[in-house]
């Protein structure tokens, strides 16, 4: 019964201890709408995961192509535009202004995705 | 993963209502490329893993030319870590034919980064075979980074725009095509308007008995849209082909043997010399599919087609395969 007991302290010690520590990457941000300043995209089985990116302005958003097929992350409004990315490499992008920003591979174009930046 | 099925049927999985009298689907999950015959007006593809079960006969014809596709090279994850052994395997294959071939199509993805060295090992692997004239169309991974610059310099010196062009073997017009540029966010390949106003240029003078051969990486009929599989504007250039009584369209892209027959045109998509891809929505996603390793030879290919000069319609005797 102690032990249980303890295990649940230490449990939630570790999950107060993670969210201290997501809160403290986005200086600024109020305790109610943290956002991390850091986001990721997986590049997976030819789709961008999440296909719909919510982030804060000033987010620096990376993505890692996880595919044995290279890939590209373009914006279709020409606001960003990776290099190839061959399997396991990253393209990082920090957005600054806020708005919707729809991207695609340019070498699939039926992958898609976008990026929300609040 | 999806399966590997031999000589399967497919259905009218997109809906686009081609699945009817008169059309032929048909997939096949091996060889190495393929040798077309034509003769007599018909076209026969043969797979290059079946060559044994190929008569002399069958092969002979006013013009013999061998395809191949999808050589990846500077590919070297699990599906296949050996892409220049497996090309090199198709190039003896073409070597064992009984009459050499006139030359050969690549259609396409000849590198998989672009890479000159990638170029360059392609190049020195095909000088070894007996055809010694090749016909370069790109796939989308050889005009990756500087909008297809480098392709031009080595492979279209002759070709306009971004890298087609015709010729004509023994009163057959070549044409090939790219359709691998300027992709839109959400669609299909593209051959464009200076490519498809080109196009009926280039036909205008012919005869309508004149045979066609039009080659180009990404299929030219819809195949699977949901994976881009299909070119958003291939109707257009076909139809101005529409006069001719035989129309033979050759790709790559997909990894797999398919063939179609739609009224006048016959549509073949070849093997890839590198790796097999899942039948269309047969798996998550059109990536490299990895098959055990005493498998794979048996999923590459390349094509032979053999024209015959005769009749107006053309038609294709599919060969199955092992």
């Amino acid at each position: 019964m102690m032990r249980k007991g303890v295990c649940i302290l230490g449990l939630l010690a570790i999950v107060m201890v993670a969210t201290l520590l997501l809160s403290a990457g986005s200086p600024g941000s109020s305790a109610n709408t943290a956002e991390p300043a850091s986001a990721e995209v997986k590049v997976d089985n030819f789709s961008f995961g999440p296909a719909t990116l919510t982030v804060a302005v000033g987010t620096t958003v990376t993505w890692t192509n996880r595919d044995d097929i290279p890939h590209t992350v373009v914006s279709t409004d020409k606001a960003f535009k990776s290099k190839v990315l061959d399997t396991d490499e990253k393209f990082s992008f920090t957005f600054s202004k806020a708005g919707t920003y729809p991207y695609f591979c340019s070498i699939h174009p039926k992958m898609t995705g976008s990026v929300v930046v609040q | 993963m999806a399966k590997r099925k031999k000589d399967e049927i497919l259905h009218d999985y997109n809906n686009d209502g081609v699945d009817r009298r008169g059309f032929l689907k048909c997939m096949a999950w091996a060889g190495t490329g393929a040798l077309c015959v034509m003769e007599g007006g018909i076209l026969k593809s043969y797979s290059l893993s079946r060559l044994g079960e190929i008569s002399a006969r069958e092969m002979a014809g006013e013009l013999s030319f061998v395809q191949i596709s999808d050589s990846h090279m500077g590919f070297n994850k699990p599906a296949n870590p050996d892409v220049a052994g497996t090309l090199k395997a198709a190039v003896q294959k073409i070597n064992g034919l009984s009459k050499s071939p006139e030359f050969m199509l690549h259609t396409g993805d000849i590198s998989h980064l672009s890479k000159p060295e990638e170029f360059d090992t392609v190049d020195q692997i095909l000088k070894s075979a007996s055809a010694k004239d090749v016909f370069f169309v790109p796939g989308e991974h050889d005009v990756l980074n500087d909008d297809g610059k480098s392709y031009l310099e080595r492979y279209g010196k002759n070709a306009k725009g971004a890298g087609w062009y015709s010729f004509d073997k023994k009163g057959v017009h070549f044409i090939g095509l790219v359709n691998v540029m300027n992709l839109k966010a959400g669609g299909l390949g593209t051959l464009g308007h200076e490519q498809l106003e080109w196009i009926e240029d280039d036909v205008q003078h012919l005869k309508s008995s004149t045979p066609i051969v039009v080659f180009a990486h990404i299929p030219l009929w819809s195949v699977y849209p949901e994976w881009g599989w299909g070119t958003e504007d291939s109707a257009q250039a076909l139809a101005y082909l529409k006069k001719f009584g035989s129309v033979t369209v050759l790709n790559g892209h997909i990894h797999q043997i398919m063939q179609k027959v739609e009224g006048n045109v016959t549509f073949h998509t070849a093997a890839s010399t590198a790796f097999p891809q899942p039948q269309p929505g047969k798996a998550d996603s059109p990536g490299p599919m990895k098959v055990p390793a005493e498998q794979l030879k048996n999923v590459l290919g390349i094509t032979d087609v053999n024209y015959v000069q005769g009749r107006n319609a053309l038609a294709v005797v599919d060969s199955t395969l092992a």
